[in-house]
């Protein structure tokens, strides 16, 4: 079996575990919805009137002792609110999580192998942009993981890094090769290196900023979402808390977004004789870039931090992923490196 | 110099310069906020931050023109200006764009003529120079710099001053810690300071100052993260430096596009160039003599069905005035530096050389034709003009393809490969007037052939397939062709922006601003120190004891704020920071050690 081909059944092996990693977190998710039903109704009640604040006003001691108290909130370690609480078995976390870490390794080796099939950096095509940007999501969720507990966020990593995986798989693929001589260069490393990076760290971003507006849109008594089936949401930590870690995640990916930008223009400037050209995909990098800083001013805007600034992340999270796939398959520029004829 | 009986004048109202709506300022998490420094309410807020209606106050049209300004320069414009510029930018990548792809945008008008003329009179053909796209980054610039400037000058003055006077109660403050020791208030109060400060003595950690409160305890303030909007102020002034250096560019730059055939040459000059152009202040006196010979193109490709390009190296020759003449590579991404310009090598083909001779045997025509690639595997196509015949002719024009590598001698069929492994040139016969000598410019790759007849035999157009070495007849005795050899030509494009540098130090020094203000905390931290009796818990007994009091404010949200205090306080104690209490933290609880 050549290098090529084992990387490819690798990916095929890490895009089953991280299905089964999936399967166990949502049963965890389900698990501390049940369990956490009665506490949880409590903690809303402390929580709701300070996180209608928004973002850095953080919870006074009663309501943040009280979040400490839930599950998703608290480390292995947190100190038990009142007797009621039954906690939770979470056998299925812990089974996502070694899951994960498994398929975090299958993809690690499956990106390997395909460097070393193509004699190159692996992320020269769309194909394999999209192996190391679902890699690097996951790497940041691991990460992340190993000085807080997130494994709340584990079932929409993995759920996200499925799809992207089987849609390289089906739609991306192209044989492992060397690259044109445009690309020959070691800002191929740098740049895109960067660029998916930023991607990844986006992705889980996003992810956290979704939870929270579902989980701040619960806490204010939305109709739908106070349907049984989104009681899972309760064990989640706060839409503050949410909202920081978002912003952390946010914050690392805007400063390597902006050195993607930055070390682009470089790049363009030896291989292409000009830094800026308006290229789609600059211009998407641009839009992308743009719509993060008003994501970070948003934040601190009185009246736009919170929900508002939130809907600014899945607003940049659409324009990443459009930069991503459409501006590569649809418009006809100078970053058409997809490796897909039409 | 000592810190205990230090007393510093203080501007206690450290009233720094906040735009309209700016929310970031140290937040304590209650209304009734601790005393000293400003607390819970920003500071430098506009009037009706109060919750009062607000009232219309009569204005001038110098208080419009005020209102305006800090309309201009408040947050939300900011933000809405942003979100514009985002949504503007989008135009440009999906209509084609004068900038980038002309043809695009003439096929886009032909094809829409009525929308396309609409589109074309609102800009949208070259977004990123119309006025409206515009208007909006200048508003925008403007608003930048009726935030950041007056922001800077409220930081210069924020950076000389000290860290605001210790709270009276610490009780509302989102971190506090607490801790007794035996060691003496002044060493506790030293050893807090030493930790404070860090390792750095030019660069201290935290600001701070000592003093004593009424009760006759001790007390440290100390602040930390001025590079917080030190880092803020960086980025936006390096933003507008950026803009500043990229216009200093577009007028001194200047572009030249020259092709140029296997041993054949150009001197840098405006004359010599096929296309040129520059900014409206670059002058021609500011050409560097150079001149340049192409000794050598080589290519390779991967031998699949799909010939991908792998490598295209130019070898050339560069002669400068009092210099001996050096040979150089130009690559794909590796331009080369000469006469201050770079100079890229930007596109590649064949350029058939051919002579043609007329009916009288006279050379009319000698030398290589350039011959525009149309696929992947350059079978390409072009046009010999053949002007200067024997008085009395007629004119000759050839079109037509050349073949790289020709798969039969099926002149109808595509190059299958784009190195010359079997070279032949399929042509086409015209006769007549090329329209050439009444000094109308002329596209060179297009035969104009309104005052031409095409050679016929039988009906059908006469098509000459040629191979190196070989001569064929032109049809009706006109004359005849010979496909002498096939050097390659490469397109060079020449770029001097004298801006660069400066475009790449504003970049860098953005990113360092952006890093800094987004990753360096802003921390306030008071400790107060006395000696009181204090019960042993061991032992039972009561006996005087230094008790430790501290609390920690931050600007915004900040995990690390409780973890601070914490350490400060150990260290203060002499003890290590890791068996110091925890609070409940206002973000994600840290996970427990295993």
């Amino acid at each position: 079996m050549s290098y090529a081909e084992l990387s490819t059944h690798l990916v095929w092996a890490a895009l089953t575990v991280l299905t089964i990693s999936m399967i166990a977190f949502l049963v965890d998710l389900t698990r501390l919805g049940e369990s956490r039903r009665e506490l949880a109704s409590v903690a809303r009640l402390g929580t709701r009137r300070k996180e209608l604040v928004g973002v850095g006003a953080a919870s006074d001691d009663v309501a943040s002792s009280l979040a400490a108290a839930t599950p998703g909130a608290s480390g292995a370690g947190g100190p038990a609110a009142g007797a009621d609480e039954r906690p939770a078995n979470r056998r299925a976390a812990g089974i996502g999580m070694s899951t994960a870490t498994l398929g975090w390794l299958l993809l690690l080796a499956a990106i390997v192998t395909r460097g070393i099939a193509a004699g190159r950096t692996p992320w020269a095509n769309m194909y394999e942009f999209t192996l190391v940007g679902s890699f690097v999501a996951l790497t940041v969720f691991l990460l992340v993981s190993r000085f807080r507990d997130i494994r709340w966020l584990g079932a929409f990593v993995t759920f996200l890094d499925v799809i992207f995986l089987a849609l390289a798989q089906e739609v991306f693929f192209v044989q492992a090769d060397g690259v044109q001589p445009a690309l020959q260069s070691y800002w191929l490393v740098i740049h895109v290196g960067v660029a998916i990076s930023a991607a990844g760290i986006l992705t889980v971003a996003f992810l956290t900023s979704v939870l929270q507006l579902l989980r701040d849109s619960r806490d204010n008594g939305s109709a739908v979402l106070n349907h049984r089936a989104f009681r899972w949401l309760d064990a989640l930590p706060t839409p503050g808390q949410l909202e920081t870690l978002s912003f952390r995640l946010n914050a690392v990916g805007f400063v390597l977004w902006t050195f993607t930008l930055i070390a682009g223009s470089i790049w363009a400037e030896h291989a292409w004789g000009r830094y800026w050209g308006w290229d789609p995909k600059e211009v998407w990098t641009f839009i992308v870039w743009v719509v993060y800083a008003g994501y970070l001013h948003a934040r601190t805007t009185r009246g736009w931090s919170g929900r508002r600034a939130a809907y600014f992340v899945i607003v940049g999270y659409a324009c990443v992923l459009f930069n991503f796939t459409g501006v590569n398959l649809i418009f006809d520029g100078k970053h058409s490196y997809s490796g897909l004829t039409s | 110099m000592t810190e205990t009986d230090k007393t510093v004048e203080r501007d206690e109202t450290r009233r720094g310069y906040r735009p309209e709506g700016i929310d970031d300022a140290f937040v304590a998490h209650d209304d009734d906020a601790p005393a000293g420094g400003d607390g819970g309410k920003g500071s430098g807020r506009s009037a009706g931050a109060d919750g009062a209606p607000p009232v219309m106050p009569r204005l001038g049209w110098r208080g419009t023109l005020r209102w305006m300004w800090r309309q201009l320069t408040s947050m939300r414009v900011a933000l809405m200006l942003l979100m514009l510029l985002a949504v503007a930018a989008v135009p440009g990548s999906i209509l084609p764009q004068q900038s980038i792809d002309p043809s695009a945008v003439t096929q886009y008008l032909q094809d829409n003529p009525t929308a396309g003329k609409i589109l074309d009179k609102l800009g949208f053909f070259d977004v990123f120079s119309s006025v409206w796209f515009s208007a909006i980054y200048i508003l925008l610039f403007v608003s930048l710099v009726g935030c950041i400037v007056p922001r800077a000058l409220a930081h210069t003055k924020a950076l000389r001053q000290r860290p605001p006077k210790t709270p009276v109660r610490f009780t509302r403050f989102p971190a506090k810690a607490h801790a007794t020791t035996d060691t003496e208030p002044d060493a506790v109060v030293a050893a807090a300071v030493r930790h404070l400060r860090g390792p750095v003595r030019w660069l201290p950690t935290f600001r701070v100052e000592t003093g004593t409160d009424a009760q006759g305890r001790r007390t440290v303030a100390a602040e930390r993260g001025y590079l917080r909007e030190t880092g803020n102020i960086l980025f936006h002034l390096c933003l507008l430096g950026l803009l500043v250096a990229v216009g200093t560019g577009q007028v001194l730059h200047y572009r030249a596009q020259v092709i140029v055939t296997e041993g054949h040459g150009f001197a840098n000059s405006v004359v010599d160039y096929d296309t040129f152009e520059s900014g409206a202040f670059w002058r021609a006196s500011s050409l560097d003599p150079f001149s340049m010979t192409l000794d050598k193109f080589t290519s390779e490709f991967t031998t699949t069905a799909t010939a991908e390009p792998r490598n295209f190296t130019a070898f050339v020759t560069v002669r400068q005035p009092g210099a001996p003449a050096k040979a150089e590579k130009i690559r794909v991404n590796h331009p080369l530096d000469v006469g201050g310009a770079k100079v890229y090598l930007q596109g590649n083909g064949y350029a058939p050389d051919i002579t043609v001779k007329d009916a009288k045997g006279e050379v009319a025509y000698s030398g290589p034709v350039v011959f525009i690639p149309q696929d992947t595997n350059y079978t390409s196509q072009g046009v010999v003009k053949v002007p200067d015949v024997s008085a009395g002719l007629d004119q000759i024009g050839l079109v037509g393809f050349l073949l790289p590598t020709a798969a039969s001698d099926d002149p109808t069929q595509a190059s299958i490969y784009p190195q010359p492994l079997n070279p032949m040139l399929v042509l086409n016969v015209w006769h007549g007037n090329l329209g050439l000598d009444d000094g109308t410019p002329q596209n060179v790759y297009r035969l104009d052939t309104s005052d031409m007849t095409e050679s016929t035999k039988d009906g059908k157009p006469v098509t000459l397939t040629i191979q190196p070495g070989k001569t064929v007849k032109l049809p009706d005795g006109m004359g005849t062709v010979t496909f002498n050899s096939l050097p390659r030509y490469v397109a060079l494009d020449l770029r001097y922006d004298p801006a660069l540098t400066w475009i790449l130090v504003f970049a860098l020094g953005a990113l360092l601003g952006l890093a800094l203000s987004l990753f360096t905390p802003r921390r306030r931290v008071w400790l107060r120190v006395w000696t009181e009796d204090v019960r042993d818990d061991e032992s039972g007994e009561t006996r005087p004891r230094t008790v430790i009091d501290a609390a920690g404010l931050a600007r915004g949200d900040d995990s690390g704020l409780q973890r601070e205090v914490d350490g400060a306080v150990a260290s203060a104690a002499g003890r290590a920071p890791d068996d110091a209490p925890t609070t409940a933290s206002p973000t994600l609880p840290r996970k427990a050690p295993r």
